[in-house]
């Protein structure tokens, strides 16, 4: 059984990333306190969405100190799967886990919506059950998704392949590049700002989410580590 | 006891979509002469330190730990006898 942590802080949301694994995978999941340092158990970690710490100072900014983000760099560095959606890839941003940073949408509008998102990328262990090139609806829920990187990271970003998903049509929130997620160069820690896990049953109004998780599940199954 | 006052401002080169909306309204209200507007945060901070040179130190690292975001921000701050 592939094991999930998803890391619980003051003010994430983070039932719904456990639902969405339990529902989906039907593989075992739990919600961790963010003050739990040892996630070694785990084969993947799900930073969930939310305001974590109310989002005070920079989202993100403040859950990046809590005892729990050792065992999220542990799990980074062993090459374990690191997916943070929403409030989880602001964390990853402010933990420098993944380059770049968040800043307000341009529209300074609070954006809850449908989002079409195309995906990039089918070579990642997060996306081998889509196809490159295609387009998903997955929902978005966020006032501060536009990211921003400087353009010799974004040239890297692009060299390497790590841009993942990027808006279609309208950019909902002025990212740059219209990035939507992105991956680390080892491709095995995600953040994107759309959020899959509210999108895996067609009566949620998409169930293209579905294929997130199930893609998680078979490249754990065929890495070896199963 | 020192204060020191902080002030933490976006890049000039990242967009500020709050500044650009308050200079959009203050031109509406007929202040024509705005052309241009941009926010940031004050913090203020006492700290105990025995002298200004720790405490310079001590502010400097706080931003580069916690308060500053160096990707999207920079920052500027000044010491005085805090009570």
């Amino acid at each position: 059984m592939m094991r999930f942590a998803v890391p619980i802080f003051p003010g994430s949301a983070g039932m719904d990333c456990v639902r969405a694994v339990e529902d989906v995978l039907a593989q075992p999941v739990d919600p961790v306190c963010h003050t739990q340092t040892d996630l070694s158990s785990y084969d993947a970690v799900i930073l969930p969405g939310g305001f974590s710490y109310g989002d005070y100072l920079r989202p993100g900014a403040l859950a990046r100190f809590a005892p729990v983000m050792e065992g999220v760099r542990e799990a980074a560095a062993k090459g374990k799967l690191v997916v943070g959606i929403g409030n989880g890839f602001q964390i990853l941003l402010e933990a420098g886990l993944l380059p770049g940073a968040m800043r307000r949408n341009d529209h300074l509008q609070f954006r809850c919506d449908f989002q079409r998102l195309r995906v990039e990328t089918d070579r990642l262990p997060f996306t081998r059950d889509y196809r490159a090139g295609e387009t998903i609806r997955i929902p978005i829920a966020h006032g501060q998704g536009n990211y921003h990187c400087d353009d010799e990271t974004l040239a890297e970003l692009r060299q390497n392949g790590q841009i993942v998903f990027r808006y279609a049509g309208e950019n909902p929130n002025g990212s740059v590049d219209a990035i939507a997620g992105i991956v680390n160069r080892e491709g095995n820690v995600l953040g994107l700002m759309p959020h899959p896990e509210r999108a895996v049953r067609e009566w949620m109004g998409s169930a293209d989410g579905v294929r997130f998780f199930t893609s998680m599940l078979k490249y754990w199954r065929e890495s070896g580590a199963a | 006891m020192i204060k020191a006052t902080i002030t933490v401002k976006l890049k000039p080169s990242v967009l500020d979509p709050q500044g650009e909306a308050i200079r959009k309204s203050l031109n509406a209200l007929g202040f024509d002469e705005v052309t241009g507007l941009r926010t940031g945060k004050t913090m203020e901070v006492w700290l105990e330190a025995d002298d200004p040179g720790e405490a310079e130190a001590r502010v400097k690292a706080m931003c580069e730990k916690l308060l500053v975001n160096p990707v999207i921000e920079t920052y500027s701050f000044s010491l005085e006898e805090g009570k």
